[in-house]
């Protein structure tokens, strides 16, 4: 569905992607690991559009999709959980969702995907009212995630889910991850957690110095000695 | 000085002395912007660092009205007057900036604090009509020829004074420029919180700053008012006289000596121009067309005149370039 | 307690309504797109004339007029920002300063020349009320009242609104936005729509009660700004209260002296609070 193509990419004079190539098949989830610096954040932002590419090409569904900018890449369907959520830390929990549905698109069915997040997270229920910015880490995490679904999207890109989280609240956003890949959709996560995020994608890149290392299915990376020792401590 | 720099200066001085020659109208015109080519290097001497500020119409203000009044009322010499008019402006700077520097008061903040400043010091000078004259004027006793009241009708005095007057703003502005509080205060004007982290007395410096441009932008209000023998709080304080000193600074460009003073040989030479072409048939044709052209100038050439030029050359010679 | 005090003191509330109006405006902005617009006064001014003139020389009714001058005014600001902000937007801030500062300078002098410096007055004339033997101008009840109705609109389509919940979420994380699908750029120009429309409310209000000239953005600008900055720059709430406490000053001060001297009174107690919360009284 999503098709990266020899990207090239960077901030100003400062190169960061060398060349990337990668494919998120339809239903798939997909993980890109690597060390801090690698380029996986800024591997999401070209995708969403926060970062202009020099060269080569990203397409969803065949649609070359670079050079949009980010608010109608949205409306293409690809909805990015950025780093460290962002969430609109005055805003309440329920209007940091409903402004998650400010596409046209999405405003037609906000009840549908409202009851749709509030049944993923019923702690955000509870908080609905709440400044985004006073709830704990985990439950940001929780209406990041959700903010992102509420635009309907076909692909869910989701960046660094694990960071700044307590280890059993790291668990209960996979584990919601899980529910939501099995609902289908799709999804694109950048992950330093590799043990964690090896459970939950079929395929996996390693991305190092700007430039994948390695590809293959979770399984495969899981077996590979190289990750193993470098990525897993084992 | 570099070799450069020292023929500029030459030639500047040659030309000078050529134009004070001339017509009264030009040395009444030199004679202006070498006044306000000090107040805006001073004023360059904050605004260089990030400390910008939109009051110094204040100081200008002060500076002019306390040695005129003190003379009209008390017969005090200017010799002492003036320097009463540097002290009080200096308090004033110091009333205000203490609060703001102490309490990171900085940026947009700042910028408003200090509007509303010279604003105030123009309601002030207003509100005092019955000492002041108000919005009508002042008018310093006129006595002649005379070293104690520091008047002369001859221009070529004035000339005299206002390039003293210029070259003492340079040599301040040198000395900080080569000073070691330089460092200083680029290392507050980058990170606050990382200077003061390395021991930088943060307050002192800019406070200190602060009054060094303050004094020097009211010596040059002094120097103005005995010049032109009538005060006017529209022409010596309020926001068009804070901003003009501001567009002027930053058009000729802060970071090098001489911006402060291409600015004014621009501004002035402009608004003069424009006055003339226009006379008095259109009011207010001729500021249209100057904030129009400041306007146009901020967008296109956010560096200024000078650091625009300075690129353009810089990016020609492969030579300068390399030395950059 | 002196009547004409108490006068005094109503008619500070009043006026501060009409002020707390373009606090409003100038901390929109400022909130969302980061720039204070200096020249934010003179287009009151501009909204001022443009009321007047439809009004005396072209007959238009006054109502009409009015929404004249505020639809104009909300086109004013989106020129505003299209031509003198957004070019400057990336560059240093003393830019944006700058060019706003030019405008205020360039509007001051095109007015002047367009008009003259002659005061005119729209010849409106409001009864005066009476109440418990309070002489109340009814134009300042009036200007008043709309001033809060205007506050109170605001207030409704920035919370109940999907682009007033844009504007808000705008101004808190500007950077991302693009990820929820907005478009930055045009939630700027709807903000400076909106900043315009306030002016252009607030001048209806004001051309009622004074006289216009090409200065007078001269006389309340730098209030607005000690408004703001005693609110916390860029706090709604702050700055609609700081209105409040700016104006009874200046009536207070103005009731014990002159009119210039309470500014001054006003500007020295607006240091000596800063000497005390230097972020304004209700920052973040």
């Amino acid at each position: 569905m999503l098709s990266l193509s020899a990207v090239c990419a960077g901030y100003g004079s400062f190169q960061v992607l060398f060349g990337v190539s990668l494919d998120v098949p339809r239903g798939q989830a997909v993980g890109v690991i690597g060390p801090n610096g690698a380029g996986k954040t800024t591997l999401m932002r070209v995708i969403s559009g926060l970062v202009p590419i020099r060269s080569g090409t990203v397409t969803l569904d065949g649609e070359p999709i670079d050079g949009l900018p980010a608010h109608r890449i949205v409306e293409q369907g690809i909805a990015h959980v950025p780093e460290h959520r962002r969430l609109f830390p005055r805003l309440s929990v329920e209007e940091n969702l409903r402004i998650g549905a400010f596409i046209p698109r999405a405003r037609r069915g906000f009840a549908r995907q409202l009851d749709r997040v509030y049944g993923l997270f019923p702690r955000l229920k509870e908080r609905r009212q709440q400044p985004a910015g006073t709830l704990s880490g985990g439950e940001q995490q929780m209406c990041a995630i959700g903010r992102a679904l509420m635009s309907d999207p076909k692909l869910l890109l989701l960046d660094e889910p694990s960071a700044g989280l307590a280890p059993l609240v790291v668990s209960q956003v996979f584990e919601l991850i899980r529910r939501i890949r099995g609902e289908g959709l799709t999804v694109l996560i950048v992950e330093q957690n590799v043990q964690q995020v090896l459970e939950v994608v079929d395929r996996a890149y390693l991305l190092e110095v700007g430039a994948v290392r390695l590809a293959g299915t979770a399984d495969e990376l899981k077996g590979n000695p190289f990750i193993r020792r470098s990525y897993m401590g084992l | 000085m570099s070799g450069p720099r020292a023929s500029a200066f030459v030639l500047a001085a040659a030309a000078a002395a050529l134009v004070s020659a001339g017509p009264a109208y030009f040395l009444h015109l030199l004679i202006q912007i070498l006044i306000w080519a000090s107040v805006y290097t001073a004023w360059a001497l904050m605004g260089r660092f990030g400390f910008v500020s939109f009051g110094h119409g204040a100081f200008v203000g002060v500076g002019a009205y306390v040695p005129a009044l003190l003379w009209n009322y008390f017969g005090l010499t200017p010799w002492l007057g003036i320097p009463a008019g540097i002290a009080l402006s200096v308090l004033i700077a110091v009333v205000i900036g203490y609060p703001c520097f102490r309490l990171k008061v900085v940026g947009h903040y700042f910028a408003l604090v200090t509007l509303a400043l010279s604003q105030v010091v123009l309601l002030t000078l207003v509100a005092a009509r019955e000492i002041t004259g108000g919005s009508l004027g002042f008018t310093p006793k006129a006595a002649g020829h005379s070293w104690y009241a520091l008047q002369f009708p001859e221009k070529t005095y004035f000339y005299v004074i206002a390039l003293g007057l210029w070259l003492l703003a340079l040599l301040v502005w040198r000395r900080i420029d080569r000073g070691i509080n330089r460092e200083a205060l680029e290392a507050i004007s980058e990170d606050e919180d990382a200077a003061a982290a390395i021991g930088i007395d943060v307050l002192r410096e800019k406070l200190r700053i602060t009054v060094i441009s303050a004094a020097l932008t009211a010596l040059g209000g002094a120097i103005y008012g005995q010049y032109m023998m009538y005060l006017n709080p529209e022409s010596v304080s309020g926001i068009a006289v804070s901003l003009q000193i501001v567009f002027a600074a930053i058009a000729g460009g802060v970071y090098s000596m001489l911006g402060p003073t291409v600015g004014a040989l621009l501004t002035i030479s402009l608004t003069e121009g424009l006055r003339v072409w226009f006379g008095v048939t259109f009011i207010g044709a001729a500021n249209t067309i100057y904030g129009a052209l400041l306007v146009l100038c901020i967008i296109f050439m956010p560096q200024g005149i000078v650091g625009t030029l300075r690129r353009a050359i810089v990016s020609r010679s492969p030579k300068l370039a390399r030395a950059e | 307690m002196d009547i004409f005090l108490v006068e005094a003191i109503i008619n500070g509330i009043l006026l501060g309504g009409v002020l707390a109006l373009l606090a409003l405006g100038l901390n929109l902005i400022f909130g969302v797109i980061d720039v204070v617009w200096i020249a934010y006064a003179d287009i009151v001014m501009c909204g001022m004339y443009v009321i007047y003139f439809l009004y005396t020389q072209y007959d238009v009714p006054l109502l009409l007029a009015c929404l004249a001058g505020i639809a104009g005014m909300a086109v004013f600001g989106v020129a505003v920002h299209l031509l003198i902000i957004a070019p400057v937007l990336n560059s240093a801030p003393i830019n944006q300063l700058l060019s706003t500062g030019g405008l205020l300078f360039f509007l001051q002098s095109f007015a002047t020349l367009l008009f003259g410096t002659d005061f005119r007055n729209i010849g409106v004339r409001l009864p005066v009320v009476e109440i418990a033997s309070i002489y109340i101008s009814f134009a300042r009840l009036i200007a008043f009242a709309f001033g809060l109705i205007g506050a109170v609109a605001l207030y409704l389509f920035l919370k109940r609104t999907y682009i007033g919940t844009a504007i808000r979420a705008v101004a808190q994380d500007r950077d991302i936005v693009g990820l929820v699908g907005i478009d930055q750029r045009r939630i700027y120009l709807a903000t400076s729509a909106i900043g315009g429309a306030l002016a252009g409310l607030a001048a209806c209000l004001l051309v009622l009660q004074y006289d216009v000239h090409p200065f007078i953005g001269n006389t309340f600008g730098p209030v607005i700004f000690m408004i703001c900055v005693l609110g916390g720059l860029g706090n709604m709430i702050g700055g609609f209260v700081a209105s409040f406490i700016i104006s009874q000053i200046i009536a207070i001060g103005g009731y014990y002296s002159s009119t210039e001297l309470s500014y001054v009174l006003a500007f020295t107690l607006f240091i000596i609070l800063m000497f005390v919360r230097p972020r304004g009284l209700f920052a973040r």
